[in-house]
């Protein structure tokens, strides 16, 4: 089928519904989701949203604003930064008001905790910042902006999988996706194209991201001559359960939980003085990283402990009550008496589709704009993480973001004709489909490979890099990448063919890792969570720059947006 | 931990191939501390690709594989290998109509929270600053926001799968879940849905619902809630 709409919207998780509730005021919206809405992966984020909303003790948005600039390692930059630290009252407030469930002070107030990298007075101590719901956070704002946004009439297309987001003569055009329930192809001309698409944590073979983390339409953006921003900037959040990376919150510590390593010893006072176990998530993945290394992990294991037997049962219970079952159920431990095991885990790309602070996706270095296409949440590159995101800053960035995006969406949807999506565009995408689908020979399978490339990515471009680990990517990949084509998919149905798509998205993710690993052996320097052990220390004299990584032909080309400094000078950063 | 075999006898469906559904018994080895979605995946992955069945977060929050686990409905990614026998036969949610072998149509189920307002609705005009809600008033709706609306509770209850027109658990649990949000202004409007003939009283306190609901929602608690506050306003009515 062919439709048209003012504004497509592709995902439904934080900054998507935000933008809905925004853009579908003034013109016709429809929401794509290769999930059910309220299974995004947003409703995994646990501990809380950030603004100094002030509820506990004394705070402000400049020391937000500051903390989030230093957290980001001076890569974040501070116009967007300052916009963002800014709205976070206003935003939490509208959160609020449209039904979120936040947990309350005694006075009824939403209630507030510490939270990783989150000061008062410039780095002096931690600050209760976080907002939250118990550890559910992600999911109840989920479901407040789903459940608002039906109220306006959005349109939703659950279980619609992108195939296409055709860009004609520096125009995008809408969208060509699948319904996986009957494999039709449907067509989706639009004035305005908004990719809210999230992560793409399934690069890596230990992540807290849910399966469908592919960054699908990363990908196909790469492809289309997008550049993708800060690649290789990952995040290791510092406490995935050992063995699985389901994410255990910062909001644990937080709450007062601490990181002990195999000697009993609480080792983050070494690393991190004034903040300890609260320092930003690169700096403790590093620290547990080093323990390990250095022979101080639990039983002389790959792993340390997560504390929280300090934190009391009645806490636990009524804060952290998600994680106390996660523990529980995947490995058989209460954390009230025993403490946790826990290794990094990736977590959250820093890095991907440069867009400016409303929204729209940059072209080039030089800030022209694709028109009709915008993007928000982790999927987008504002910067405001830089190369290190703070915890509850990213559902921050989502809502805040995801407003914006929709105001200028509706600006943008006055003067812009709907697209067109020629039958040679469709064409092509079946033709590519029926080759996939046709292909009756070969002896790979695609699950091996997916495997190959997440351990290859773990092994070689995780927590920490280097020039010897790096240069083997590109020859394992070059591999990856000849081997998928000898892929025979079993299942030849139309309908809800799974075995197909899961090997388009395992196309999607050896694009991206090679972004992701040819950046980060372009980057000589260390900051926030890209650490290479053979170039140690930040180097502002050439490094205060965002990388631009360009697909040409077959090769990446690097390009350069300086950092915007407006507040803060770089300093050394010390907590 | 050891490994040990497993035999998984899962209810298949292709609709493109055979107009009734058929069953199939894999054997793999398993650790104990693995889930069944990571069975499945495997099954997937290594010997038939055409295995079909929903799947995300992998963790117990998106509750996509929800599916009947040895006749009991539960999450795939929630279900491990060391507690269960070593005969394991899957089959999709009972009560919705079987799209592909694990995968069934949620759409019924979902539509029937849209009958209730699944919307926090307050018509005064918001202060400037949060609407103030005390701990003892949010008590009241905190199990009822965790639903994740995987469908396992409507599936398992006898009303529903007698008379697909009722409102299910999950649905009343979203109506209590406004009903009783402080915040909410719309009680009525509510209560004037869910005590329509196919609401509050299709339910039977069968308790199946409580059996099967990953989060550990009690669900009947929530029913004879508003179930209470139901009577308690018509016989205000009535006086």
């Amino acid at each position: 089928m062919t439709y048209n709409f003012d504004t497509i919207i592709i995902g439904s998780g934080l900054a998507g519904l935000r933008a809905a509730i925004e853009a579908s005021k003034q013109g016709s919206v429809a929401v794509l989701t290769k999930l059910y809405p309220t299974r995004s992966h947003s409703t995994a984020a646990q501990g809380g949203i950030s603004g100094a909303l002030g509820n506990e003790e004394p705070d402000s948005p400049m020391w937000h604003f500051y903390d989030t600039v230093k957290g980001s390692d001076f890569l974040g930059d501070q116009d967007a930064i300052e916009v963002m630290c800014n709205d976070a009252i206003r935003t939490i407030i509208e959160l609020e008001h449209l039904g979120v469930p936040f947990s309350r002070t005694t006075e009824g107030k939403i209630a507030q905790r510490r939270f990783g990298g989150h000061t008062r007075d410039f780095g002096a101590a931690p600050v209760q910042r976080a907002c939250f719901c118990a550890d559910r956070t992600g999911h109840v704002i989920l479901f407040a902006l789903f459940e608002q946004s039906q109220t306006q009439g959005v349109k939703f297309f659950p279980e619609f999988h992108v195939l296409d987001i055709p860009i004609i003569d520096g125009k995008c055009m809408g969208v060509i996706a699948m319904e996986i329930q009957t494999g039709d192809i449907h067509v989706f001309n639009a004035k305005t194209t908004l990719v809210a698409s999230g992560g793409y944590g399934r690069v890596f073979k230990t992540t807290s991201n849910a399966i469908a983390s592919t960054g699908d339409c990363l990908s196909i953006l790469f492809n289309a001559g997008v550049p993708l921003e800060d690649m290789e900037f990952f995040q290791f959040h510092p406490t995935g359960l050992y063995g699985l990376g389901i994410l255990v919150t910062e909001g644990a510590r937080g709450e007062g939980g601490v990181l002990i390593n195999g000697k009993g010893e609480r080792f983050m006072e070494k690393y991190a003085p004034t903040i300890k176990d609260l320092a930003p998530r690169d700096m403790v993945s590093r620290s547990i990283m080093t323990e390990i290394k250095e022979g101080r992990g639990v039983d002389g294991k790959d792993y340390v402990h997560l504390d929280l037997r300090g934190i009391g049962r009645k806490t636990i219970e009524e804060r952290l009550p998600e994680i106390a079952s996660f523990c529980r159920i995947y490995i058989g431990i209460d954390p009230v008496e025993a403490p946790i095991p826990v290794l990094p885990t990736a977590h959250y790309a820093m890095g991907g589709i440069p867009t400016d602070v409303n929204g729209r996706v940059l072209h080039n270095e030089k800030g022209t704009a694709v028109e009709g296409l915008f993007a928000a949440g982790e999927c987008a590159c504002v910067s405001v993480h830089g190369a290190n995101r703070l915890g509850c800053n990213s559902l921050l960035d989502t809502v805040v973001f995801g407003r914006r995006a929709g105001m200028e969406i509706n600006l943008a949807n006055k003067n812009i004709k709907t697209g067109r999506i020629h039958s040679e565009v469709v064409e092509k995408v079946l033709k590519k489909l029926k080759q996939l689908l046709e292909k009756t020979e070969g002896t790979q399978r695609a699950g091996e490979l997916r495997d190959k490339l997440q351990t290859l990515m773990m092994n070689h471009c995780s927590v920490f890099r280097n020039k010897d680990d790096l240069n083997r990517i590109p020859n394992q990949l070059d591999k990856i990448k000849e081997q998928l084509k000898d892929v025979n998919i079993k299942d030849k149905g139309k309908k809800f063919n799974t075995e197909l798509l899961e090997v388009i998205e395992l196309r999607h993710l050896v694009n991206l890792a090679e972004a992701i690993s040819s950046s980060a052996l372009n980057r000589t320097e260390s900051r926030g969570a890209h650490s290479r052990e053979d170039f140690p220390g930040r180097n502002d004299t050439e490094w205060m720059k965002h990388t631009f990584a360009l697909k040409k032909d077959s090769n990446i080309e690097f390009r350069y947006k300086p950092v915007t400094v407006t507040k803060f000078q770089p300093e050394d950063r010390k907590y | 931990m050891a490994v040990k075999q497993y035999k998984l006898k899962i209810k298949r469906f292709d609709p493109e191939r055979n107009a009734h559904s058929r069953w199939e018994e894999f054997s793999l080895s398993m650790k104990p501390s693995h889930r069944l979605l990571d069975a499945l995946a495997k099954i997937k992955d290594e010997i038939d690709g055409s295995l079909t069945y929903r799947r995300s977060c992998a963790h117990g929050v998106c509750g996509s594989c929800a599916m009947k686990i040895n006749g009991k409905n539960g999450l795939a990614c929630q279900s491990l290998f060391k507690d269960m026998p070593e005969f394991i036969v899957i089959e999709p949610l009972h009560g919705f109509p079987v799209v592909k072998d694990l995968v069934v149509d949620i759409k019924p189920f979902l539509e029937k929270n849209e009958e209730i307002l699944p919307f926090l609705i307050n018509n005064t005009p918001p202060p400037e600053r949060e609407r103030k809600q005390t701990p003892q008033e949010q008590n009241k709706i905190l199990q009822a926001i965790t639903c994740i609306m995987c469908g396992s509770c409507t599936s398992a209850c006898p009303s529903y799968q007698r008379n697909n027109s009722y409102l299910g658990p999950s649905a009343l649990v979203k109506a209590a879940r406004f009903i009783f949000d402080s915040r909410d202004s719309a009680e009525e409007e509510r209560l004037d849905k869910v005590t329509q003939s196919n609401g509050l009283w299709m339910c039977h306190s069968i308790y199946n619902c409580v059996e099967v609901c990953p989060k550990n929602v009690d669900i009947p608690a929530h029913i004879i809630k508003l179930k209470q506050l139901a009577v308690k306003r018509k016989i205000l009515k009535q006086k």
